[in-house]
């Protein structure tokens, strides 16, 4: 056997055993990247190989959770693609203010910085009143910190220079105090949004939706999971809902291609048809 | 000897990178049945135009790499600004937003090593010139994993920091000047190619 067959083989055992023990479901991530991770929490812990920790994590749950917290990226920032929040001002708002009452599903939110980027976009186009963002992560201590809504003030020349590009009507600095070396978010936004645990490989559909925003979650995953989640959004969005993915994410090779159509190719903006 | 044993090129540059990779690229026959992947540090807002650049220099399909998409030889590939490129053992990459390493999105450490599982001893990795230590450690994976590591001649480099780290790990087989790897790559090319 090729040491990369032996290490890939460790490697499913692993994750085996945590979805068995601990019902988080990693199995189908793509395997580079968990690979990766699982090298480097090796090193920091100082086994000696990937399956002399799969007795250590069924054993010790502590163990457990300092490996899965490295399991989760939660890179995040506030109006990340400026061009595609722009895209839904223009394309996608128009049309959801048709609905008396608007749902919105942010899947994989991390620490926040997205949803309350939303919330702004929303109270801009007068629709906060109306609309909920649920705004969801499996991840408890990324919920925490975005529930809390306080962000390093280091980020805000780069967040109020996108958010300029997203076509904004004021000053990002309407939206924030800073406090302390941090940006505090304005409360009222958080008035929009709900933020909940919810797992998108192991849960069901969270909520029927008018719009999913699901931005650099599926990228993680491999071309099997990916469906699997594309099935759920399907499940979740209303006939004419939207869905909204990373940059750098498509749904042109996706099965469900065929029951969406192109808003915005280039930022990746789908409406469901069928 | 060589017939056939390589099946990817990796090759890895930062700081003062740009003209010896396009003397690389521009060096390569027109015919090459073996993916090359570029990893190159560059500016966050640079999207595309790394594509577009090297477009002009080969008559080989230069593309931007997608999630998911299956590595095709005969194509060179860039990831996209601002994401890490890795490459899964079924030959298909995958992206991330992870944080930089090494000050570096994409950084060549995390390529390296995943092309460094992919490929085995059928890769070959080459690290030019750069001003950090990005690509050591990606050097120290691909020869763990039985493949061939190449250096850019540290007199040549224009920053030699980057090709120093990885000789220093002690598993670079080859250091070389740019001349050097050019007809390295003619010779290989031209023996794999299928006759
Ligand atoms: C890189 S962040 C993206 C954050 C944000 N959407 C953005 O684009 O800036 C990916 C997030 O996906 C979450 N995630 C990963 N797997 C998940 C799963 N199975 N269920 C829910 N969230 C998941 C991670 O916890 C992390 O917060």
């Amino acid at each position: 056997m090729k040491l990369s067959d032996i290490e890939n083989l460790e490697i499913q055992l692993l994750l085996e055993a945590v979805y068995c023990r601990y019902g988080y479901d990693f199995r189908n991530y793509a395997r580079a990247s968990i690979r990766r991770r699982i090298i480097q929490f090796m090193q920091l812990v100082g086994a000696g190989s990937i399956s002399e920790m799969i007795p250590m994590l069924i054993h010790d749950e502590v163990f457990f959770g300092q490996m899965v917290k490295e399991f989760s990226i939660t890179v995040t920032e506030m109006f990340r693609d400026p061009a595609m929040f722009l895209a839904l001002r223009n394309k996608v708002i128009p049309v959801l203010k048709s609905y008396p009452y608007i749902k919105v599903w942010h899947a994989g939110c991390a620490t926040g910085e997205e949803a309350y980027s939303l919330a702004i976009l929303m109270e801009e186009e007068n629709l906060g009143k109306r609309t909920t963002v649920f705004a969801t992560d499996f991840n408890d201590s990324a919920l925490e910190k975005a529930k809390e809504g306080i962000f390093p003030l280091e980020n805000v020349k780069k967040y109020s220079q996108n958010y300029q590009n997203t076509g904004g009507k004021y000053s990002f600095s309407n939206y924030y105090q800073a406090n302390y070396g941090a940006m505090v978010v304005k409360s009222t936004l958080k008035e929009t949004l709900t933020f909940a645990n919810h797992n998108l490989v192991t849960d069901q559909v969270f909520t029927e939706a008018h719009l999913i925003l699901c931005r650099n979650v599926l990228i993680y995953f491999n071309k099997e999971l990916q469906e699997k989640v594309m099935q759920l959004f399907d499940d979740s969005l209303v006939h004419g809902g939207f869905l909204c993915l990373g940059a750098k994410e498509s749904l042109l090779y996706s099965k469900h291609h065929d029951r969406f159509r192109e808003i915005d190719a280039k930022n990746k903006i789908y409406q469901k048809i069928s | 000897m060589l017939h056939n044993v390589y099946k990817a090129i990796t090759i890895g540059g930062s700081a003062g990178s740009l003209d010896v990779l396009l003397d690389i690229v521009s060096h390569l026959p027109q015919e090459v049945n073996l993916p090359i992947i570029i990893i190159c540090h560059l500016h966050p807002h640079d999207d595309g135009s790394m594509v577009e650049i090297f477009s002009r220099q080969t008559v080989l399909t230069v593309n931007e790499a997608a999630d998911k998409e299956q590595v095709r030889p005969g194509h060179i590939y860039f990831p996209p600004a601002n994401y890490h490129l890795l490459v899964e053992m079924d030959k298909t990459f995958s992206l991330s937003i992870d944080a930089k390493v090494n000050y570096s999105r994409p950084s060549i450490d995390v390529f390296f090593e995943s092309a460094a599982v992919a490929w085995g001893p059928e890769l070959i990795g080459i690290l030019l010139t750069g001003a950090n230590n990005d690509g050591a450690e990606g050097i120290r994976t691909i020869k763990q994993y039985g493949g061939l590591t190449i250096a850019q001649d540290l007199q040549e480099a224009a920053y030699p920091t980057m090709p120093g780290a990885a000789i220093n790990t002690g598993h670079v087989d080859k250091v070389l000047t740019v001349a050097e790897i050019n007809s390295f790559l003619h010779h290989l090319l031209n023996n794999t190619q299928s006759k």
